[in-house]
């Protein structure tokens, strides 16, 4: 894994079953470090590009993070280098926080011994300041604590590249904040490249250092918020008739006025 | 290093989980071993559990009926409900886990309606294997439908790159096909070969020979040490499918490999006591209510519910209808219902 290695992604293209969703697709080097958010309508193709950067679904192109073409590598040689986070975990899991986080840095190539895996998990964990739920069933969870411990079994795998699939979309305004914050704090620790599909543009402002928008499996903005995120885009795009203003301390705004 | 005292309580409180875990799978051991004994000293007549354990330590001291009784009678039948109860619970773990869903069960999915058909077609239509022996016509035609039944199901989810669902749903699809067949044959059985064919269907242990427990000792020996290697990997399968490839697990190759264990130990199992439903769907549950979903636990804790609710049962086969054996696998769910609601009951309390 060489550290701060940048995602560039050349002709990409992946579907499901004959349909394709994305068709050639490619993204100027994604700098590592900071976030990138992924904004676009539902089925844009978001979590298809997700999923073929990851390796989920069957997909053409190049691939590349730092000097590694990954679309060379097979799932568990892959799997070193990204990880793909989902929506949510299922719900019926009788595991612990603790037991899913190993579990999770033990499915593929056991690299540490038991002892250390179970310190490593644990540091994990009080990264993000989940550590005293270390024992808790997943099950018993709240959804801001389930979608840390859920970053956390990410995390524990110490990616190059994270993928983040709305990491945010069950959680209530502070949580929100709260695990991009850390999602934008551990992406500067670590040099990794973050991408984060995201449907709050708001939210993806804050965080994001850049955004790619995608429509019908194409890229069709891509650039820091305030350049990326425009009235004609948003009218195109989503179909809204919206104003695009900066607050007073710059961030961008989105107001709504109707339907385009 | 600072981490390790920093943490060292919650590294000190999981250790002590593992103990407590380690230790629960020990008693359930324990349980199984005495089961055991108490099941040879069951019978129609009664020897005493003192007498059981000094004729297994030392059968040439014995006097020779206690010795025929405990070793050529009881002992075959003990063990073979230990073994059946381990296989089919562990098939019934493995299966939950790779399907995702807790009703999955070796009898849910068309395995035991596939070994009934087999069964059926040597009982009523005398067709078997050739060149095998008339007396293994039943369990090797149990053994090769129930074992066909699981690679067909295989195939069919492969040609369509089916997920979970399909596969169960192909499955229950097996269940009513079999079922149908079963019913076609017995239509036009003989008196005599449809009460052969129904009570081979109830499940007994009385058809047990060493043997027939070598070679199902032998599929679980072997399928046994390959689960648990798997353990780890299919704990992170419990995280969600899509979260454990993306943890480079291949997904597929596990369910496959999974199945095809599951197949060998169902299809053994099935082959020589007919069905026996009830132990591959409950003994992975109580397994999981006892010692959690850590595969490294839940494997050899559900090999261990098995043996005991299907030793449990064979004994209350013996002793429910005064002068009876009853068909051990009337049992199952009778015995086996009370400790599942129990323990049910028990973890509702302590709020877990």
């Amino acid at each position: 894994m060489s550290e701060a290695a940048a995602l560039a992604v050349q002709g990409l293209s992946a579907g499901y079953g004959g349909r394709a969703v994305l068709a050639g697709l490619s993204l100027p080097p994604v700098r590592p470090g900071t976030l990138t958010g992924l904004i676009g309508p539902n089925a844009a193709g978001k979590t298809t590009l997700l999923r073929a950067l990851a390796g989920l679904v069957p997909a053409k192109g190049s691939v590349r993070l730092g000097a590694v073409e990954l679309a060379r590598l097979d799932g568990p040689a892959r799997a070193r280098h990204v990880t793909y986070m989902p929506q949510s975990l299922p719900q019926r899991s009788g595991l612990t926080v603790l037991e899913s986080v190993l579990a999770a840095g033990r499915a593929s190539a056991a690299a540490l011994p038991e002892r250390a895996a179970r310190l490593h998990a644990l540091e994990t964990l009080e990264r993000l300041g989940i550590a005293d739920l270390a024992l808790r069933s997943l099950a018993a969870l709240s959804g801001g604590q389930r979608q840390l411990a859920s970053l956390a079994q990410c995390l524990v795998r110490a990616p190059a590249l994270l993928l983040l699939d709305e990491p945010t979309s069950a959680l209530d305004i502070r949580h929100q904040h709260g695990v991009m914050q850390l999602a934008a704090e551990v992406a500067a620790e670590r040099g990794m490249v973050v991408l984060a599909v995201l449907h709050d543009i708001a939210l993806a402002s804050r965080w994001c250092a850049r955004l790619v928008v995608l429509a019908e499996g194409a890229v069709v903005a891509d650039g820091p918020p305030e350049a990326a995120i425009t009235p004609a885009l948003l009218a195109r795009v989503y179909g809204v008739q919206a104003r695009v203003e900066r607050c007073s301390r710059g961030q961008v705004q989105v107001m709504v006025d109707g339907l385009a | 290093m600072t981490e390790t005292s920093h943490h060292a309580a919650t590294l000190a409180a999981y250790a002590a989980l593992l103990r407590r875990r380690a230790l629960l799978v020990a008693a359930l051991a324990l349980a199984v071993a005495a089961a055991l004994v108490l099941d040879i000293a069951t019978g129609p007549s009664s020897l005493k559990v003192s007498e059981v354990l000094r004729v297994l330590m030392d059968p040439a001291g014995a006097e020779l009926p206690a010795r025929v009784i405990v070793w050529q009678v009881r002992l075959p039948a003990a063990l073979m409900a230990v073994l059946v109860g381990a296989a089919l619970s562990l098939a019934g773990a493995e299966m939950q886990t790779i399907l995702d869903n807790p009703l999955a069960s070796p009898f849910t999915l068309g395995v035991s309606s596939a070994a009934s058909f087999g069964a059926a077609l040597a009982l009523v239509l005398g067709l078997g294997v050739p060149g095998l022996p008339a007396e293994w016509f039943v369990p090797a035609n149990a053994f090769v439908f129930a074992f066909a039944s699981v690679l067909m199901l295989q195939a069919l989810a492969r040609l369509r790159g089916a997920g979970v669902e399909t596969l169960v749903l192909f499955g229950i699809a097996l269940v009513f096909t079999f079922n149908a067949l079963v019913a076609l044959v017995q239509f036009v059985a003989s008196q005599e070969a449809l009460q052969q064919l129904v009570f081979w269907s109830m499940g007994s242990l009385a058809r047990a020979s060493w043997g027939r427990l070598g070679l199902l000792a032998l599929a679980v020996a072997v399928v046994l040490p390959f689960s648990l290697r798997a353990s780890w990997k299919m704990t992170a399968l419990r995280l969600g499918e899509d979260r454990a490839r993306s943890f480079g697990i291949a997904v597929e190759r596990l369910r496959f490999l999974s199945l095809l264990r599951v197949s060998l130990l169902a299809a053994s199992a099935v082959a020589f006591v007919g069905t026996i439903g009830f132990i591959g769907l409950v003994g992975p549950h109580m397994a999981r209510l006892l010692v959690g979903e850590d595969h490294r636990f839940l494997l050899p804790a559900s090999v261990l519910t098995g043996a005991l609710v299907m030793s449990l049962a064979s004994v209350a086969s013996k002793v429910l209808v005064p002068g009876a054996l009853l068909p051990v696998g009337l049992v199952t769910a009778l015995i086996g219902v009370p400790v599942f609601l129990g323990l049910i009951l028990a973890r509702r309390e302590r709020g877990t």
